[in-house]
Formats: C-alpha cells, structure tokens, sequence
C-alpha cells in the first residue's frame, strides 16, 4: 500500500498487501475472542464445559488458520498483483461512503428521508441523470415502500421529524 | 410409505389453497427478480423477506420463501444466457453455452432449455425428497447428541474438502462464524460471553444481518469495483420456440437423468450446486457425441448444468429437512427462519409438524411447475428489468437490504452491523474467503456448540465418545474423509498412474 499514483489504472494497493492485512485483522479478532473466552472461564463446571470452552477453541483454530494464510500469502505471491486500482476503489468508496452516512443520518431522519436523498444522490452522481427525472424516482420509491410496510404489512420503520409532522 | 403418501396428499390440498398458490406466485417472482439483480441473491433475498413472513402461518410463510428460492433458481439462468453473467455461482456452468446461443440468436432455445431443464432436475430431487426425507428422518430419531455434532461434523468437512478456495481460508472463515455465532448469551449455562459490556450485542450476532450484508452489500460493492455494464441480447420467447425446443429436448434424456442423479448426490451435502452444475458440464462433454461443439452453444451444454444446479439446490433441502443440516447457504437461512417460527427442524418435525412438512414437500411440486410458467412468459419483463442502470439499481437495492436489516429485531444497530458486514463480505470475497460455510457456522454454530457439550458432560470430556458405536464412527469417519479428501484423491490418482509408468 506504498504507491500513491492517483489516478494512474496500473496502481493500487498490492493483493499482497490487503490478503496480509485481511489475516492480521482475523488474528486479532481471533485474540479478543480467546480473551473473551477466558474471561467467560475455558474450564470444566458443574454443568461441564463453561461458557467459555467452546469459543476458545474456536479462537485458537481461527488464529492458527490466520497465521497459516499470512504465511502463504507472504511465500507465494511473488508478482505483484493489484487487489484493484485506486480509479476501482474510488467506485467502492463511492457506494460505501454514501451509505455509511445514510445509515449514520437514520436514527433522526428517519428511513424514507434518508433513503430518498440517497437514491437522488446516487443518480445524479453515477448517472448524471436530470432532476426532472430522478426525483420522481427518489420520492417515489421510498413512497412505495411506506405503502408497503406501514400500511400493508403494518411494520413500522425508523420514522422522523417529517412523517411526525405529517401525522404519522 | 403408504402413510406417507396419504401425509403427501394432505399436503397438496394444504398447498393448493388459494392463498398458497397466490404465495406461490408472489414468491416466485419476487425469487426471480431477487435471481436477476446484482447484488440480491436466493439467500440474501429470503433474509430480507423473512421477518415480513411472520405475520403468516409458518406453512404459507416457508412456501413463500421455498418460492423465492426456486425463483432465484430460475433467475439465474436468464442473466447467464442473455447478459453472460452468472446471477449465482452455479449459473457459471450456464453462460458456457447457453450465452453463444443467445449470440448466434438463439436466446429463446436456450432459454426454454435451462428453464425445462432446471424443472426436471428439481422435479426429481423433489421425488428424492419424497420417498427419502421420511426414512432418513426415522432414522436420524434415535440420533443422541454425540450423533447429532457428528453429522454437523461431516457438513462441515464436506465444506472444507470440496471447497475451490484455499482450505485454510474455508477453515478460518467457518470459526469466525462459529466465533459469531458464539457471542451473547450461552444456551447452556445462561451466562454472557464476548459481549465485552456492550449491549448491543447481548442477543449475538443475527445470522439474517450477516447474510444481508456479507451477500448483499459485498455483491454491490464488487459491481461497484467491476464497473459492470449490462449489454444483453434480446430474447423472443413464443409457444413454437418453446414448443420447438421442447421436441429437441427428449434427445438428451441421458445426459438429463445423469444430471439429476449428479445433483442430487452433490446437493445433498453442502456447498453442492456450484460443483455439481461444473461436474455435469464437464462430464456431457466427455461423454457427448457433439461435445467439441461445447462451448460453441450447444444446446446439451445447456441442459447438463442446469439440471444438475437444479437439482442439487433442491436437493439441499433433504438434509435440512430431516436432520437440521442445510445443504446450502439460501437452505441455511431457511432454517434459520424455521427456528425463528418456534419449529425445530430435523427428524422430529417429521414427527410433531406433520402438515408443516408436507405442506412444504407439496409446493415443491407445485411451486416448480408455477415457476416454469412464471419464467416461460415473463422473460421479455425481466430481461427489461436488468437493463434499468446500476445507478438506479443500486441505492434501491441498498434501500431494500437497509429495511430488511431493520426488520429483523427493529433496531437500527442491526443496519449498521449489515454496513459492518458489507465490508467484511467486499474483502473477503476478494481475498478468495468462502462466505458460505461462515454463514452455514453463525446458523448453526449455537446447536453444532450444544451437541458437543452435551456429548463431553455424558462423557465426563473424553472425546471417544464420538467414536464409541457403529454409528457415530461412521460418520465421523466420513467426515474426516471429506476433510482430507483432495489429500486422499491425489494419492489415489497416483497410486493409479504408477502401474502405467
């Protein structure tokens, strides 16, 4: 992950780089899981193995395979592939950021606000569609689905200060 | 046997209600459309569906969902064929051939032959189901907890023997969703473990986030990255196309037969679809008089795999069904949502749900023969469908996991853990982890957990317990063959070659 050529479609961050990054992650998770499990008590009680028995083990094994796969990926892969380009990247930061915030927003907004200006969002950014006709899209799929679910199915979603105001 | 026929009957008349067969169609479509779009696969799509079942009766409710599941079926087929886009990884085999004929302007033959095709593998593994389901699940009563890990064991195994992806990566991805699974209240003793204080994860991770995440906003995220335009063929499917193809069809009624068989033994134990669809081409190939044309848009190549998937992915629900193991990831959260409705699968359910279970045998039949019609007519629609551009698609798509997610326990922590979960999915895919037996380890991980304990307090923690009669060496043994399966394959493969050099 040491190159930084903006743009350029040949760099990226090296397959290497993220497989090793992904096993490090896995062995921590694997830890806080031992740790846990000990904490919970490995040992044998009065109603035989304790809470934490089962998933220290589970642990260890976990931590074992992450070690093993650090170890192949960093023997084996001597060319250096790209796990994508930054211009592929891009595009994946484009989906995860957006929905990162729209989760983030839905707690006060509610979920058909929010979903609303996140399709808006995403047609007028990835698409360059006109306002004329992405908003009747935008409004009216969260529309649908208030239909749907507050109606039809009488499942009532996270709701805001707009849907209070309009008496719901 | 006799008995169960007439319980078989009694199901058909369960199913063939209005309202189920207006389920069926709903289920059907929806199973399509979830089939069709990137991002919305058969186990994904049952996920966000399911808590939307509950209001249902549990028989209405799992005929729906077993719907979505043969629809996304169906679906995969039309993106193969039209799009050269596998929609599911056992539609991969399909865009072999089935996408050169869609080149050379025979989209609708090939159409009408995955279609027919996926309906008589299903309809055979549903006929397995039938007159196997019952003796299986007679069998697995006597079944104690030492017996019950033993046959998770052996799916498992099979998971990590017949796995393309490195084994030490199926492995690691499995614990992680036993490690998942594990977190939250102990069954057992009642205590709290790896919740670290939080309470949000006082309930455990639900499996229904994880498949909604790791399968529907990891997939977005890989289109995303690909770039992925639809360029499609057209498809023109009338009654003398479909007529037509149905006259060639009975031609390959070999390579039919030896499909379904294929899928059926492959789909029994888990992770069979994908294998079996690539076995069944593979194998038509060798065998048929026309396979240099494979590859070239051979009608045969298009039977052969679908079939097979078909097959198998209806298959998956035998060991589901009687002992409480699924056969695949959609077959998982099926289970997963039986529990939710207070049903226990395995053998029992054979035994206590009666009209449950034959029910849902019955709209197998039924749902299958509901499909072909749905599939035959509507494929003009659908191929519409897949050419709305991604960037409409994909926040609606981001929307609709967002509310399933929500849905499952009213909380929107749970859609934030999906976000979590997206993530994790994105990479791991593209790091070559298996997100399938992760998901089968969060479902079953708690019961798989149970067992084992159970069998080490009888045992006082001698592990010898799990090969201490006939039964339970058994397959224990089979179990650990699946495991080092490639292992012993390849010494086989030399002991063969050996003579001959």
């Amino acid at each position: 992950m040491s190159d930084h050529m903006q743009g350029a479609d040949s760099a990226g961050p090296s397959h290497r780089a993220v497989e090793t990054g992904v096993g490090i992650a896995m062995a921590v998770f694997a830890l806080v899981v031992i740790a846990g499990s000990i904490k919970a008590g490995i040992g044998w009680g009065s109603e035989g193995p304790k809470a934490g028995f089962f998933p220290f083990y589970v642990g260890l094994v976990v931590l074992a395979c992450s070690i093993v796969n650090i170890v192949q990926v960093r023997i084996e892969r001597t060319r250096g592939d790209l796990f994508a380009n930054w211009g592929q990247l891009r595009q994946v930061m484009a989906v995860v950021i957006p929905s990162a915030i729209y989760v983030a927003v839905i707690p006060w907004t509610g979920i058909y606000i929010a979903s609303a200006v996140l399709i808006a969002f995403f047609m007028r950014r990835l698409g360059n569609y006109a306002w004329s006709f992405l908003s009747p899209i935008a409004i009216g799929v969260p529309l649908i689905f208030f239909i749907v679910f507050e109606r039809w199915f009488l499942v009532p979603l996270p709701k805001g200060p707009v849907e209070a105001w309009l008496g719901y | 046997m006799i008995e169960d026929f007439s319980s078989l009957f009694h199901g058909f008349s369960v199913a063939i209600q209005p309202f189920n067969i207006g389920v069926m169609f709903v289920g059907i479509i929806l199973g399509v459309l979830i089939g069709v779009l990137p991002g919305l696969g058969g186990a994904n799509g049952v996920a966000i569906l399911l808590p939307l079942t509950f209001s249902m009766s549990p028989t209405s409710a799992i005929i729906m969902l077993s719907c979505i599941y043969w629809g996304a079926l169906f679906g995969g087929a039309i993106t193969s064929v039209l799009f050269n886009i596998p929609g599911e990884p056992w539609s991969v085999a399909t865009t072999f051939d089935g996408h050169p004929m869609a080149q050379k302007g025979q989209a609708g033959e090939a159409l009408t032959a995955a279609f027919t095709s996926s309906f008589v593998g299903a309809l055979f593994a549903v006929v397995m189901i039938t007159l196997v389901a019952p003796l299986v699940a007679s069998f697995a009563l006597r079944f104690g907890p030492a017996e019950q890990f033993s046959v998770y064991f052996l799916a498992f195994c099979s998971f990590v023997g017949m796995s393309k992806e490195p084994p030490f990566k199926t492995v690691a991805a499995m614990f992680i969703g036993f490690a998942l699974a594990a977190v939250g209240l102990d069954s057992i003793t009642g205590q709290l473990r790896l919740t670290f204080g939080l309470e949000s994860l006082l309930n455990g991770f639900d499996f229904l986030i994880a498949v909604i995440g790791l399968f529907g906003i990891g997939e977005i995220l890989l289109t995303m990255e690909e770039g992925l335009s639809f360029k499609g063929r057209l498809a023109g499917i009338n009654a003398k196309v479909v007529w037509e193809t149905w006259k060639q069809l009975p031609r390959y009624w070999v390579t039919s037969l030896r499909s379904c068989i294929i899928g059926c033994w492959m789909g029994v134990s888990p992770a069979g679809a994908t294998p079996a669809s690539f076995m069944s081409y593979g194998i038509a190939k060798r065998t048929s008089r026309n396979g240099a044309n494979f590859g070239k848009g051979e009608i045969e190549g298009v039977v052969a795999p679908e079939t097979a998937a078909h097959a198998a992915g209806t298959a998956a629900l035998l060991p589901m069904l009687s002992l409480g193991v699924p056969g695949s990831p959609t077959a998982a959260v099926l289970l997963g949502g039986l529990l939710i409705w207070g049903l226990q699968p395995g053998p029992l359910l054979f035994v206590e749900q009666k009209e449950f279970v034959w029910g849902l045998i019955a709209s197998m039949y039924l749902g299958n023969i509901v499909g072909l019609i749905v599939v035959l007519t509507c494929v003009p629609l659908f191929a519409a469908i897949l050419r709305i551009p991604f960037s409409i698609i994909a926040p609606i798509i981001l929307v609709i996991c967002a509310i399933g997610a929500y849905t499952v326990h009213n909380s929107v922590f749970d859609v934030v853990l999906m976000m979590v979960f997206g993530v994790i999915g994105y990479l791991l895919k593209k790091c070559n982890y298996p997100l399938a037996p992760m998901v089968l380890a969060i479902v079953l991980g708690d019961k798989a957990e149970e067992n084992f304990r159970q069998s080490l307090l009888a045992s006082q923690g001698k592990l010898g317990i799990f090969f201490s009669n006939g039964l339970v060496s058994t397959i224990m043994t089979l179990g650990l063959i699946a495991l080092f399966w490639p292992l012993i394959s390849n010494a086989l493969a030399r002991l063969r070659t050996r003579p001959a050099a």
